[in-house]
């Protein structure tokens, strides 16, 4: 291995990948006409999480793609979207 | 390494899987019940995918060298029609004494409505009335956070059940916290897409460390990997976990707890 870290050695080019993926797919996004979906916009309010210094950026994320409200549904209405649709009921 | 597969559906899977999992040196396998990616048209569907779990599947499994036990229930999802969901649940005791019925499972909720709440409830209280552990699935995707707080709280109303009888499957991140703070187990799953990948996993292992927590693969009729939990082992050694630490979840965390059953006898 060429770097000074094990963590790295293992998972670098598996994260980069990830990363070009997410960028790949937004391009995606914009050529396909599809940033006004709700899930695009969750996608990148989600984003500058990664960025702050915090050492729970996984939950931040998953948080911010979680349902915010506490109530109980009167039905099984809307299939999961994984993010919250905001006229949901 | 040899290790227990907590939680995979079989019934959605082949014959070849039975042999990859013995190849990757499983040795014990329990099977909850679950939605089948179809509502069942009558109750009568449930009798005989009880029957399917309690008789057929463990002979199956047997073939391959697999010990193979189950957990029954109405799934939250077809939990969503009340009246249904009771007519089956009438039927539960019946299979109770079969040999290789743990507990009551997996139960939980699905979209988080009244009516998935209610039975979850009638269900905990069933598992309290036959003295049997309980297997709790949380929800998908957005729904995961509110519905784990719904049972949660929903389980905190039951002042007699143990909460170590109990493990809530699909943690993540943002509720294996309160899961293990609330006392209970926690059930990691492996999957490519949703719930946890596998560095995911060993994260919050790592995070929270190995007290109550294992990790499966609910390996089922969607995408899904019925090796995931072996290649976790891999890359828990990649990771520089040792023999003893790789062996603890794979093996004696799911025994300690499915131990809770005294139908659990393993070798």
């Amino acid at each position: 291995m060429g770097g000074d870290h094990p963590l790295l050695d293992l998972q670098f080019i598996e994260a980069r990948h990830l990363l070009v993926e997410l960028a790949a797919f937004l391009d995606r996004c914009d050529r396909h006409g599809c940033t006004g979906d709700f899930r695009h916009r969750a996608l990148l309010d989600a984003l500058p999480l990664l960025l702050e210094q915090r050492t729970d950026r996984a939950k931040a994320v998953l948080d911010a793609f979680s349902d915010p409200t506490d109530t109980v549904a009167s039905r099984a209405a809307a299939p999961v979207y994984g993010a919250p649709r905001p006229d949901a009921d | 390494m040899r290790y227990i597969e907590p939680h995979a559906h079989m019934v959605s899977r082949t014959t070849d899987d039975y042999e990859r999992l013995a190849l990757a040196g499983c040795e014990v396998l329990c099977e909850p019940a679950f939605w089948a990616g179809f509502d069942r048209s009558s109750p009568d569907g449930f009798r005989d995918y009880f029957l399917q779990l309690t008789r057929h599947e463990p002979k199956r499994a047997a073939k391959h060298g697999i010990r193979h036990f189950c957990w029954l229930c109405v799934n939250p999802k077809e939990a969503e029609d009340p009246g249904f969901a009771r007519e089956v649940m009438r039927m539960i005791p019946e299979f109770l004494d079969s040999p290789n019925v743990l507990g009551i499972g997996e139960i939980g909720l699905n979209k988080n409505t009244r009516n998935e709440l209610a039975i979850f409830e009638e269900h905990v209280q069933l598992a309290l009335d036959h003295d049997l552990p309980v297997l709790v699935h949380t929800p998908h995707l957005e729904d995961k956070r509110k519905g784990t707080r719904l049972i949660l709280d929903a389980l905190a109303n039951f002042p007699k059940l143990r909460r170590d009888q109990v493990v809530i499957d699909h943690v993540e991140e943002h509720t294996v916290g309160t899961v293990l703070d609330a006392g209970y187990w926690a059930g990691m799953t492996l999957y490519p897409h949703s719930k946890c990948s596998v560095d995911r996993a060993i994260d919050i292992l790592e995070i929270h460390g190995p007290e109550r927590l294992w990790m499966n693969s609910a390996c089922d009729w969607g995408v899904s990997d019925p090796l995931a939990v072996p290649k976790c082992a891999l890359r828990m050694k990649a990771r520089g976990h040792d023999t003893a630490a790789i062996r603890r979840m794979l093996w004696e965390n799911p025994r300690e707890f499915l131990s809770r059953s005294p139908r659990f006898i393993i070798d």
